[in-house]
């Protein structure tokens, strides 16, 4: 126990860490998820092709292989602000199919007859989706967007693996200090990962309880 | 869906259409080929040497040589046979997993639940990390265990959601024919949930594929590794072509077990969520 006291500086640090990797990504995948979002239900044949290409390679791309790119290839390229920051893209783009995914869900999770009574009434594409799609839609969407941050944060791990120091690199390093206290140190970092998770998780069922539509 | 939100276009609407379609293709393929180019640019590093492109013959000969398709291959079938070990468990588990959280008795549903919730709450490579260093297993068990834990909670997730979406009187006929409740839940209710949640089970089973990769952190040989200890020998120059050909094999691997879950999912016939 007394390694995981000693030490506890060193996990805070990884801690603050994987919570900026967290957000940073976070907001980044959540812009990129929604522009891919908006160009696969877009009209125009060559962007929802392009959007969909895109969904397909990066989803079934693993994030390993993304984060090697990222922290050996693009450095080699002549692009390195970082690790930190190289992390923190590579994260960004593995994660964004995967909101894209649920916004897009959420779209056509949407009642037909919704869309039909809108255009019935006379609003436009723009006025339809506006007023009557997008409000019902992002109720939906909220809680399997938060089951993607949640698996982000857990991905965030991976990062350590590339030189960033987070929890997981804060866990490698110490238990090579301390190898007679391995159990209490890994169970201390798993405390922090619970911390995010189960805190996002309820959030999760709160949001869903709240903005649930009675359908 | 969509398509309810437009008018279908007139004369000029399509038109429109097609020249934005144009102009999206032709700025979509001028991105795509200048990244090509850029990848290909020669460029000078800091102490004036000229290094060629990325996609010049010079980075790709090592691809001549047999013994690194026969490293790659041993990669890529070290990856399959962590994948499917773990799989099979995962599976096992995840049935055990739903048995457990959709019990009647207090004392096995919820010891069930807090260990799933830890469970689906834990980074894989944590767990991998976890079983190495305290189980002291190898490599390949670490992986093994942590991919198959983690999933099966998953799984099991996912077969319970599909037992509670049953109609409550096939449990109430199978109770009512004589079976018991173990009987019940066996024969009546967990084959129409199998099925049912069949999708989300190999959708689960692409993403274990996916993550066989991590156990490169903790050691194990797998194609991943192949790429850096291949990349280690034969210098950097060659970093690219390898990362390249290794994407182009995991594309192939996931993308051909995605195809095999959508096939599955239209034939089993399981009516469409929306």
């Amino acid at each position: 126990m007394d390694a995981v006291i000693d030490n506890l500086p060193v996990f805070l640090e990884g801690f603050r860490n994987t919570l900026g990797l967290l957000v940073i990504s976070g907001v980044g995948a959540l812009i990129l998820g929604l522009i891919v979002a908006g160009l696969r239900i877009s009209p125009i044949g060559s962007f929802r092709g392009f959007a969909t290409v895109y969904t397909e390679i990066i989803r079934n791309t693993p994030l390993t292989l993304i984060l090697f790119f990222c922290a050996f290839l693009l450095p080699y390229l002549q692009f390195s602000p970082g690790y930190f920051t190289l992390a923190a893209i590579g994260l960004t783009v593995y994660t964004s199919p995967f909101v894209a995914e649920a916004v897009r869900s959420g779209i056509n999770g949407v009642h037909v007859g919704q869309a039909e009574a809108a255009r019935s009434i006379g609003l436009g594409f723009g006025q339809s989706l506006a007023f009557v799609i997008l409000p019902q839609a992002l109720r939906m969407v909220v809680p399997p967007l938060i089951n993607v941050f949640i698996a982000l944060a857990k991905n965030t791990s991976v990062a350590g693996a590339f030189f960033v120091f987070e929890l997981f690199g804060a866990a490698r390093q110490v238990t090579n200090d301390r190898g007679d206290q391995v159990l209490a140190i890994l169970l201390a970092v798993a405390v922090f990962y619970l911390l995010i998770t189960v805190t996002l998780g309820i959030i999760a069922g709160r949001v869903e309880k709240r903005v649930a539509v009675l359908r | 869906m969509t398509s309810v939100l437009y008018d279908a276009p007139g004369p000029k609407a399509r038109r429109m259409s097609r020249i934005i379609s144009y102009v999206g293709v032709a700025v979509i393929a001028v991105g795509v080929v200048a990244l090509v180019l850029a990848l290909g640019a020669p460029k000078a590093s800091a102490n004036g040497a000229v290094q060629p492109g990325l996609w010049d013959l010079s980075r790709w000969d090592v691809f001549n040589d047999l013994e690194v398709w026969r490293s790659l291959g041993r990669g890529a079938l070290a990856t399959l046979e962590m994948a499917g070990v773990a799989a099979v468990l995962a599976l096992v588990l995840g049935v055990l997993f739903s048995f457990g959280r959709a019990s009647d008795t207090a004392w096995i549903r919820v010891p069930t639940t807090v260990v799933l919730e830890f469970f689906r709450g834990m980074p894989v490579l944590l767990m991998m990390l976890f079983v190495l260093l305290v189980f002291s297993t190898g490599s390949f068990w670490a992986g093994v265990a942590a991919l198959a834990v983690y999933n099966g909670a998953i799984i099991g997730e996912a077969l319970r959601a599909g037992i509670k979406a049953l109609p409550r009187g096939q449990r109430e006929a199978g109770l009512a024919i004589g079976l018991t409740s173990i009987a019940t839940r066996l024969r009546i209710e967990f084959p129409q949930a199998f099925r049912q949640m069949l999708p989300i089970i190999i959708a689960q089973l692409v993403v274990l594929l996916k993550d066989t990769s991590l156990a490169f952190v903790v050691g194990y040989s797998e194609l991943l590794r192949s790429m850096r200890d291949l990349t280690n020998f034969f210098g950097n120059r060659y970093s690219f072509s390898f990362f390249f050909v290794v994407l182009v094999i995991y594309l192939a691997m996931n993308l051909s077990l995605s195809w095999l879950a959508r096939r599955i999912a239209r034939r089993s016939g399981s009516k469409p969520t929306h």
